[in-house]
């Protein structure tokens, strides 16, 4: 399996090694990372190849991380059904950069973009119609971007006085908890109580 | 009539005609759940239908960053909460894949007779509500006779109906007992029975198949199109099913036929299922034969399952392990990994990506029906309004999953 996706990845990045900047295979899977502005083409290209033929998408979706230049990872999984294997592209994004949509060659990707746009504010060129999808008509901010608090900012109830939904900043009775698993003798990055004095304190 | 074949002279502003936009849902009994499609009608004829969804958003991907990989489990029965152990099974394939544990071969085998378990209950659930929106009483009432019984053995196995929270990393929760194996068995011999009684009730009733022939039609081109899965693809002709073609547990070891369709048409989707719910059957009969024989563990003991009772009550290293494992849970080393299987709907997958702690760090919920209701303007469009009832039972959608 994995010396097939060797072969499929050697074969990608030789055929259009422009678009592609490096290939591993892990876990008996293919990831291809790829240039932003590279994606469209290269999706076309793994469509119609006779030897890739990922006709179907699977996913799209993408992953925070905060501290890194390129902020996000777009992830796309792809199918053949007819070679039967699968395929992962990765793109790095920065917040303020916009990815090339792939309606165009995948109609299905129209409601994940609008998915990866409600979720991480994402944006992507060329998408027929780019609007929120999961969250509330009306909803601010985006989600799943690892800033975002797991309460939300509103929270909704029904108000018997005004006879209708009314939206509040959320208050909690008590604080949402969040625990910290780490062994204070390992990876901890806190001072513990008593050390703060000590030199080569963390 | 619109005055322009010479009229001029009485055309008045009522005499306009012009499309009709309704609301199909959100509280509508034919939309299974919380659907709103705002359509545009000429006529009696769709035009345009846009789905609206995430009424049912609960924000699971959110959630399940802030909770270790356990207790993430639970949240997977209530997507898809008509065939919950299915995808339970994606995610315990998904911890496994990166852990790289073995699951022992009982727990293999219990995991594929629950996970056709699950099929059936589906399936029936499917068939006999689709045929409730297009007129038949009847089917429902006698298909949740068998869904309760098949509800019980979801209850005997882990205590629950519906949550079960019973596939867990590294095998299932508990053993089953001899006496439910035996059950099991007892039922997969009836059940083809009841479900040739609705067979009888459906598959030449006149009604009925003027309602589902022909519409929906879906073609293989629209299958990669659109990114069709499971009975929506085999409805069309391909033979395409994950537990033959990826086969993951050991399903590679079992007997089963995959049916097609031929015109991938509604009906032809009824009668996929219907087959499907027949070579389930004899999937589970296979497995109880091979469950009697096979004895032995399991989970796969080790760091990321709980030690065995009787360890705990001997050995301090046991207990420490036990508290450590339910408070702190265990730490999944980094990588990502896509998982999936062949839920009753179609590929359900987990996209995982861990950062070596006790919680993911994001996972990526694939559900089936997200990609079928999205194609809705496209199947729908050009169909009579009451057809929309039809294809919305023939996706087979469940908010559970779709929302997330």
């Amino acid at each position: 399996m994995t010396d097939a996706l060797n072969e499929l990845g050697e074969l990608i990045t030789a055929k259009r090694p422009d678009c592609v900047i490096f290939y591993e295979v892990a876990f008996d899977e293919l990831t291809v990372t790829v240039a932003p502005a590279h994606i469209v083409g290269l999706v076309e290209f793994l469509k119609n190849d006779a030897a890739c033929k990922f006709n179907s998408l699977v996913d799209i979706t993408a992953v925070d991380y905060p501290p890194r230049e390129n902020r996000f990872d777009v992830v796309y999984h792809f199918l053949s059904m007819y070679q039967n294997h699968r395929i992962r592209l990765r793109v790095e994004v920065a917040e303020d950069e916009m990815v090339p949509s792939i309606v165009e060659v995948h109609k299905s990707a129209n409601w994940f973009e609008r998915e990866v746009f409600d979720m991480f504010g994402i944006i992507f060129s060329n998408h027929p119609d780019m609007r929120r999808i999961l969250t509330d008509y009306g909803f601010r901010g985006y989600p799943l971007r690892k800033d975002f608090p797991t309460t939300g900012y509103t929270e909704v109830r029904y108000d018997e006085v005004e006879k209708r939904v009314v939206y509040e900043p959320v208050s909690l009775v008590q604080e949402y908890r969040q625990f910290d698993f780490m062994s204070p003798w390992e990876g901890a990055e806190y001072i513990l109580p008593g050390d703060e004095k000590k030199e080569n304190a963390k | 009539m619109d005055g322009s074949k010479g009229f001029d002279d009485v055309q008045t502003g009522e005499q306009q005609i012009r499309n009709f936009n309704i609301n199909f849902g959100p509280q509508h009994p034919a939309a299974h759940g919380v659907l709103r499609l705002v359509l545009e009608l000429d006529g009696e004829i769709v035009e345009r239908c846009d789905p609206h969804i995430g009424l049912l958003h609960r924000g699971t991907e959110k959630l399940m960053e802030s909770r270790t990989y356990l207790q993430n489990l639970p949240y997977f029965d209530r997507l898809d909460y008509v065939a919950p152990m299915n995808q339970e099974h994606a995610w315990c394939l998904a911890i496994e894949k990166l852990t790289g544990v073995e699951v022992p071969r009982r727990a293999q085998l219990i995991r594929v007779l629950y996970s056709e378990i699950g099929r059936v209950l589906n399936h029936l659930l499917n068939v006999t509500t689709q045929a409730m929106d297009v007129g038949a009483l009847t089917p429902p009432l006698w298909g949740f006779e068998e869904r309760e019984k098949l509800m019980c053995f979801y209850e005997r196995a882990c205590g629950a109906r519906l949550h079960a929270a019973y596939f867990r990393p590294g095998g299932v929760h508990q053993d089953l007992p001899d006496a439910l194996i035996e059950d099991i068995d007892a039922w997969a011999d009836q059940f083809p029975a009841r479900l040739q009684d609705i067979d009888d009730l459906l598959t030449e009733n006149r009604i009925f198949k003027q309602r589902n022939c022909d519409i929906g039609i879906i073609t293989e081109e629209d299958i990669q199109e659109w990114g069709f899965s499971g009975v929506m693809v085999r409805g069309s002709g391909l033979a395409w099913d994950l537990r033959r073609s990826q086969p993951y547990e050991c399903y590679d070891e079992f007997d089963f036929k995959i049916p097609v369709g031929k015109n991938g048409d509604c009906y032809d989707r009824y009668l996929c299922r219907m087959e499907e719910m027949r070579e389930s059957t004899k999937i589970i009969k296979q497995c109880v034969e091979k469950l009697r024989v096979e004895k032995g563990d399991v989970l796969a003991r080790g760091k990321i399952t709980p030690p065995s009772r009787s360890d705990m009550k001997t050995s301090m290293e046991a207990l420490i392990h036990h508290f450590k494992l339910y408070t702190e849970g265990f730490h999944v080393p980094a990588g990502e990994v896509y998982a999936c299987v062949e839920a009753p709907k179609g590929e359900f997958g987990v996209y995982l990506v861990a950062d070596g702690s006790n919680k993911p760090y994001r996972s990526k919920i694939r559900a089936p029906g997200f990609l079928h209701l999205q194609a809705m303007d496209y199947v729908a469009g050009g169909h009579q309004l009451a057809d929309v009832a039809a294809i919305i039972g023939t996706m087979d959608v469940v908010f559970g999953e779709i929302d997330r």
